[in-house]
Formats: C-alpha cells, structure tokens, sequence
C-alpha cells in the first residue's frame, strides 16, 4: 500500500494563542515495501508526520494519500477505520496504552476493534507473541506483572495481531537496554523482510537508520531537508553535522581513516563488515601507514 | 482535541491583570462571586455585565479564543435557561402551546439565573487565564497563612493545590497521546452507539490511572531525595508584592458593591 504526503501543513491548536506550525509543505513518498526512516531532532516535526500516515491528525493544508483513500485538508473524512486497520502505528512507549486483565485479551483488543472473531483474535494473540518473542506462558498474566521489556513487547504483538500491511514505528527502542534494542529492531527487519511489510522508522537513531533502512528522510523546523538511501545521505556527513546530527560510527570511522591516509574508498560503507572487507582489500594492495 | 480548553490555562500577555497581585486577584473574585447574588433587576445586571467586560477588556486574552474555550459552557447556559424557562410557573402566562407553558417569571428568572451563571464563569476563568497556578497558590498560600493558628495545614493544602493544577496539562497531554494509541488499536471515541461509547472509556481511563499513580510516586521520590519535609521554616523565592493597581481594582470592586446595594429592588 502506498501512502504519500503531498504539500502537507499541520497547524496545533489553530485559531488559539498557542497556534504553532508544525510541519510545511512536508512532501514524502512512501512505496509499498519500502524500509524508510525519518530523522530529525525533538520539534522537527517528526512525529506529527508520523500520525498523518495513519489519518490521526489530517492535513491543515494539502493532502494525504493513504492506499485508494486520499484525505484532503478541510474535508471530512470517513471509513477512517480501515485505514488504521492497514497502517499500524507502535507510539513511542508502547506498554502505555496495554489495559486488559490479561495479556492475551490485550493482544485480542485491536483485531477484535476491526471485526476479526474471537478463536481468530485468539490464534493472532498466539503468533504474534511468538514473533515478538515471548512464550505462551505470558498469555495468562496480567500485563502490568510483567517487566519494562516484556510490557514492550506484549504492546508491539497488539499492533502487529491487527495484520497492517504498514507498520510506522515511533522510536520503538526507546528505554530499552543495548540487547533489547538490538533484538526489537531486527524483529522489525524480518518481519519487513518475510512479509514485505512497508516500514517507517521514526528516530533520531542514525546506526538504526543505516543499518536497516533502505531511504532515509531527514526534518528539521517541520521541513523535509533531505532525502535519499543511506548511501547518499551518508556521503555528504558535512551537512548532517552542521544540522547537529549524528553520522554513524562506521561512517566516521572511514572519514577519519581517509583523512589519515589520504585516501578515498570506492564508496561510503554502512555496515562494519563491508567496511573491515574493504579496507583489507586496500591494506593487501599495500598502502604504507 | 483538548486544543480550545481554557479551565485552568494561562494566557500569558502583557497587561494589567496579568501584572495585579495574585492576592488581590483572588480576594476580587471571592467578593465578586458574593456580590452576584445582590444583582436583582435589569440595572444592576447591566451593571455586572459592564463590570465583567471592562475586565475581560483589561485582561487582552483574545476575544476569539475566549468564545472558542467558552462554547461548551454557552451550551450548558442555555440548558440552565430553557430548564427555568418551563419550569418556573409564576407571575402572568406569556405564552401557551399544548402542554408547554411559559410564564412571565420563568422568562425572568431564566434570563437572570444564565447571565449571572454566565457571569460567575468569565471571571473565575479570567483569574485562570491570567495569574500562573504558581502565583494563585502562593496567593492563596498567603491568604489562608492565619488559619495555621487553629492547626489548618494550610501549607500542605497549597502544595497539594499547585501539585494537582500542575499536572493537569500533562494529564491532558497524557491522554492524548493514550487516545490516539487507541484509536490506532481500533477504538472509536467520537462515534457509534453510546454502549460503545462508553465502553470505549475503560482502555483510555485504566492507563491513565495506572501512569498517574506511577508519577505520583516518581514525584513524592524526588521530592524526597531533594530534602522536602513540610512548610516548617519555608522560605519564599517569590515575594509577592502589593501595588497601586491592586488597591484600585479593591476600590473599584467595592465602589461596585455599594452601587449594587443603591440599585438593586
């Protein structure tokens, strides 16, 4: 399913003192399939994107299409639903918004919002904490008796049970421990690889963003400032540090090499793998350190 | 959602009221709230009326955002209104339709009884809208401060009060945030039957219990580990401070009152 932002405005609070612009002829394509992060710091406008993707916030000005349904700015919209059947968003601290007595009727709540029955929800609630990696013995429990890392989880099988075909991710790692992070966004990854599921990442994580995505979208002050693969973004590391953003480690490891042995590689390498292959290759040809 | 709220929101701006010791402020709107009751006929509403405009005036909260905030509350007005219109039977029949029958007295008293409603609602917002919730406890702090005499923990009712109002926009802010996660999840708040309605409550109000209990705690900690223990030898980084304007609006609303007392029938 495609979704894409065409000239979008978002205004807070309009016609109040507290009118702000959030984000200005914000433009962004997003085709099915696709793995895509957007970065950018607190106040770029970030998040606010985020909820226009699933019809949570619409437009104040341009428009927003989301599959065969467009949402445009000043009108009503309706059958809203379906959209947020086929978009999934996992907010930013997820284990908020977990309610139900048990975890399993929790993982239930969102595919019995959209009309799946019971025995299906059940069968969901049971793959999707498999693909989260918790075991059935969690089924039972209560939500708020499990720990930080587990609440995560439990949440993320609730979006993951309503079977969206885009999930829009909202710094999911947020608060975890290096392993959890590690093991959350590569659950991600699989799923984007096994199901083609179009993902959106929402961080300010650059080894995130060039580990896993395939574009990247970069804000600042409500405005898209670049876009591009990871690749490109990453060749020109000047601009993004200007913006007072990160460059991944491997990326400046290999500026740094360059600059010391005054040499070029071929390209920018993302991966400490690619860049340790690469750099063999030059070292056997022979540079002198 | 809650974007047009104005209970409790300061709207900073540069102006009189905004200026005006907390002190004062509230002694004005406790006066105020007495004196409503002593408006009796046309006059001596008008006059209220002309007295709560001329501070609205005063206070330079844009007109628009003030009607914008106060539309729930013209909603219930009106229903006060019409509630006195059909049920009050006094005074001579105005107008008959079946069993719907509106008397003079009914008119009367509906008008009345909605202005001075209406009234009460603009200045106590406007206390809101232009004194910080810091400065209203402090004041308040201050004005109660002789009760400690007859053992009142005024203190501890001020810090309760400022705590509580603090929190309201990040209650606010935190259910926001819970109701679009929701409405991700499927729910619809907006829309359906009332049964659902309802039951579309629970997963917004059992998070928001569950992370307002977390944040109490979070807080009474960190309180703690920065050597809080009570008002006992407390002192004040804010003076607060008694200026001329405060002594006018005093005159001012007291000039108010004897007028009232001449007017009213």
């Amino acid at each position: 399913m495609d979704i894409s932002l065409k000239h979008v405005d978002y205004r807070y609070q309009a016609n109040t003192p507290f009118e702000r612009l959030a984000i200005a002829d914000v433009s962004i394509d997003i085709p099915t399939g696709v793995y895509m992060a957007i970065i950018g710091h607190t106040g770029s406008g970030k998040s606010t994107v985020l909820q226009h993707l699933n019809a949570l916030l619409q437009p104040t000005k341009g428009s927003v299409s989301i599959g065969d349904q467009e949402i445009k700015a000043g009108l009503k919209n309706k059958n809203l639903k379906k959209i947020r059947q086929k978009v999934g968003i996992v907010f930013q601290f997820p284990e908020h918004q977990l309610f139900e007595e048990t975890v399993e009727k929790d993982i239930m709540f969102g595919p019995m919002n959209f009309g799946v029955s019971e025995s299906d929800a059940k069968e969901r609630a049971r793959i999707a904490l498999h693909q989260v990696g918790l075991g059935e013995e969690v089924l039972q429990k209560s939500p708020f008796d499990l720990s930080g890392g587990q609440m995560r989880r439990v949440a993320i099988a609730g979006v993951l049970a309503m079977e969206p075909d885009v999930i829009v991710l909202d710094e999911p790692t947020a608060g975890l421990d290096p392993r959890g992070r590690k093991e959350v966004m590569d659950m991600f990854y699989d799923l984007h690889k096994e199901r083609k599921l179009s993902t959106i990442l929402v961080t300010h994580s650059m080894e995130d963003a060039a580990r896993y995505a395939d574009q990247i979208v970069i804000m600042q002050h409500g405005k898209v400032v670049q876009r591009g693969t990871p690749e490109e973004i990453f060749s020109a590391p000047g601009e993004l540090v200007e913006m007072g953003l990160d460059v991944p480690e491997v990326v400046r490891f290999q500026l740094k090499l360059e600059d010391k042995l005054g040499i070029k590689l071929e390209k920018m390498f993302l991966t400490i793998d690619e860049l340790s292959a690469a750099v063999t290759k030059v070292l056997s040809r022979g540079v002198r350190l | 959602m809650m974007d047009k709220m104005i209970f409790g929101r300061y709207v900073p701006a540069d102006s009189v009221l905004h200026k005006m010791d907390p002190r004062s402020k509230i002694l004005i709107i406790f006066l105020f709230v007495c004196i409503i009751f002593l408006a009796n006929n046309a006059v001596t509403y008008a006059l209220i009326g002309i007295y709560t405009f001329f501070m609205l005036g005063l206070s330079r909260v844009p007109v628009r955002f003030l009607y914008g905030g106060l539309k729930p509350v013209i909603l219930l007005v009106l229903f006060t209104f019409i509630l006195q219109l059909f049920f009050t039977k006094e005074g001579a029949l105005l107008y008959e339709l079946g069993p719907v029958k509106i008397y003079e007295e009914g008119l009367r008293q509906g008008i009345f009884i909605s202005l001075r409603f209406f009234f009460l609602i603009l200045m106590t917002s406007l206390l809101t809208l232009t004194t910080t919730p810091i400065e209203i406890t402090d004041g308040l702090e201050t004005l109660l401060h002789p009760l400690n005499k007859v053992r009142f923990p005024v203190h501890e009712m001020a810090l309760m009060m400022s705590i509580s109002l603090r929190f309201i926009p990040t209650l606010m802010q935190e259910t926001d945030k819970i109701m679009k996660a929701q409405i991700a999840r499927g729910v619809e708040f907006a829309s359906g039957p009332f049964k659902e309605r309802i039951k579309a409550v629970i997963p917004l109000l059992i998070p928001l219990f569950v992370s307002s209990f977390k944040r109490a705690e979070e807080l009474a900690v960190a309180m703690e580990a920065r050597g809080y223990r009570g008002g006992e030898g407390r002192t004040k980084y804010r003076e607060l401070s008694w200026k001329k304007a405060d002594s006018f609006q005093m005159v001012l609303l007291v000039l108010v009152t004897i007028l009232l007392f001449l007017l009213r029938s």
